[in-house]
């Protein structure tokens, strides 16, 4: 479609911020539709990632998992209250046969509500995605975090 | 039992005993110290790896004890060592990698090299940079090699012990502990499946009392009792044992989510209307073929649990009196099927730094050390199922192995009043 590689990073990124947005501003019941309905989304420690491990901390195999996560997260799930925010840069993106793969860093900032802010997550985006109209959906999402730790709890998706 | 300490003499264990807990018993620091003393680096078997970690010969990989970084090696031979990760010479940690494979271990420091069971082998320029002297004549390699912990292996778990007259493995966690490890690991070859990590502000203690308080899973993971995974009207198992352990089973039936009308009305939680588009993540497999939800504690370190088909290690790392660190090892068998890959992988998610069954734990312990960092002379109450009740129960909503717990640290931390 005649889209160079800056115009089609811009369109990633785009998308990628779409995405942040959308989880930075609660709307969990608005996440899953960033994903294909055979998506395959996973957090997974960069301890594993690099040992080729496959337990992953969040792991949906299908968006009804996804969707699933995000319910869960409204309805049993019982935590502190808290808002997060993903600063997200370094947008990589390449296209071959028809396929694109996409990475980016993700830095997740989490603020409880009586609590300093503190860094809850920094890691980069693994991500294959597929064209969706003027836009993209997720086909696989994979968020490797560096942390040796998670910080407490992760409580929202990444 | 000889512990006089200045802890137990300041500190007053408020009345009733075990049923009594004071709150500056999680946030004494010089308490910590003296715990990490008595239990970590005492007459105690404490977990430190699988047999998988390290599964050729000349490999090796970092573990803790306590707060102390040690290396779990197997030499050349396939023999399994634990040593502490501390060069004999400056201190230094001789290993800076998670993992790794060689012959020896050489501290980056001064290039002290050890081989994999800890002996001293090479110190550079041990006779000095000639004309000048060196080590002394009489420096003993044998006499500087790293501190080696007594270490036991059984069935693919790796055991360690700083004491030589730790009781032996099988005695120590005794027969009934025993037959719920050898339930999962019963020599099957194990398959490692990764690691969760999370850092909890608060109390080991916290975590270890929380991971044997079955009242709490009914009520606080709602998640849990919705599917029927875990829920107060089961049968259930729940045992005290001997030197700090417990263990527990439930059995498992689909239709436990029918719960009886008065046993709902008490959990308020249970979200009747709440279903999964995926159910497979809360319908396992009975692989084990006798219907049970398991799990133990082996004290001070580890909490082995299996809840349908996640098999999964709770670490329980101690790094101060108000930090821990909670390693989740998950694991299957070398056997697995593809389908069974899967459902482990899906059931993760229940446990776990971001698990629907356990977030609340991390959440809830986190609250609870600030709140008892606040009000260190405050006491909490034990009482579910009775004030003096230390009997095994056959129902979830008991406090006994808390009270259990609380019986067997004060009599081994002097608390108890035996002491002079």
């Amino acid at each position: 479609m005649g889209q160079s590689k800056s115009q089609l990073r811009a369109a990633v990124r785009d998308f990628y911020e779409d995405y942040a947005a959308t989880l930075d501003a609660d709307r969990v019941e608005a996440w899953p539709a960033f994903f294909t309905e055979d998506a395959l989304y996973q957090v997974i420690s960069r301890e594993s990632h690099s040992q080729g491990l496959t337990h992953a901390t969040i792991y949906c195999n299908g968006i009804r998992m996804i969707r699933d996560r995000g319910a869960a997260i409204r309805q049993t799930a019982v935590f502190e209250q808290r808002v997060i925010r993903h600063f997200i840069s370094n947008v990589q993106v390449s296209e071959e046969n028809g396929e694109i793969r996409g990475g980016a860093n993700f830095l997740l900032i989490e603020s409880l509500y009586d609590r300093e802010p503190q860094v809850l997550m920094v890691g980069e985006y693994i991500d294959v995605l597929v064209r969706d109209g003027d836009g993209f959906k997720l086909k696989q999402r994979s968020a490797v975090y560096d942390n040796y730790r998670v910080r407490t709890t992760l409580v929202l998706p990444v | 039992m000889t512990l006089s300490n200045s802890i137990a003499d300041e500190r007053v264990w408020p009345e009733l005993g075990a049923c009594r807990v004071p709150s500056w018993v999680y946030t004494d620091q010089e308490l910590f110290e003296r715990e990490m003393e008595k239990f970590h680096y005492g007459k105690t078997w404490n977990f430190v790896g699988l047999e998988c970690e390290i599964p050729e010969p000349n490999s090796y990989r970092r573990s803790f004890v306590g707060p102390r970084s040690v290396i779990i090696t197997r030499d050349e031979q396939g023999e399994v060592h634990v040593v502490e990760n501390r060069c004999a010479h400056r201190g230094a940690p001789v290993c800076w990698k998670q993992s790794g494979k060689g012959k020896d271990l050489t501290c980056p420091y001064h290039e002290w090299t050890y081989d994999l069971s800890g002996n001293l082998q090479g110190v550079p320029f041990l006779r000095g940079a000639k004309p000048h002297p060196g080590m002394p004549r009489d420096f003993n390699k044998a006499d500087h090699g790293l501190r080696k912990l007594k270490t036991h292996v059984h069935n693919g778990t790796i055991w360690a012990s700083y004491s030589e007259d730790v009781q032996p493995f099988e005695d120590y966690v005794g027969p009934e502990i025993l037959r719920f490890i050898n339930r999962v690991f019963p020599g099957r070859e194990i398959r490692l499946l990764g690691y969760s990590r999370q850092h909890i502000p608060g109390n080991w203690k916290l975590y270890f009392e929380n991971s044997r308080d079955p009242y709490h899973a009914t009520l606080l993971h709602s998640f849990f009792t919705t599917f029927g995974l875990y829920r107060a009207d089961a049968k259930f198992c729940v045992t005290p044992q001997p030197n700090g352990h417990e263990y527990i089973y439930s059995h498992f039936t689909s239709n436990t989510r029918e719960a009886s009308a008065d046993m709902a009305a008490e959990m308020k939680n249970i979200k009747s209307s709440f279903t999964l588009e995926d159910m497979s993540v809360v319908t396992p497999v009975d692989e084990f073929k006798d219907g049970l939800i398991s799990s133990l504690q082996v004290f001070p370190s580890i909490f082995i649990q299996q809840h349908g088909n996640i098999l999964a290690l709770r670490h329980i790392l101690p790094k101060s009196a108000g930090g821990t660190e909670l390693a989740w090892t998950y694991f299957g068998y070398a056997d697995d099927t593809e389908e069974m890959k899967q459902l482990r992988l899906k059931q993760g998610n229940l446990v776990g730094p971001a698990g629907y069954v356990s977030l609340e734990d991390s959440e809830v312990l986190t609250q609870v050390q600030r709140t008892l960092t606040s009000a260190p002379d405050t006491v909490q109450v034990i009482e579910m199922g009775g004030r003096d009740n230390f009997e095994p129960s056959e129902t979830a909503i008991t406090e006994t192995l808390l009270r259990s717990f609380w019986k067997f640290y004060r009599s081994e931390m002097g608390f108890d009043g035996a002491v002079a």
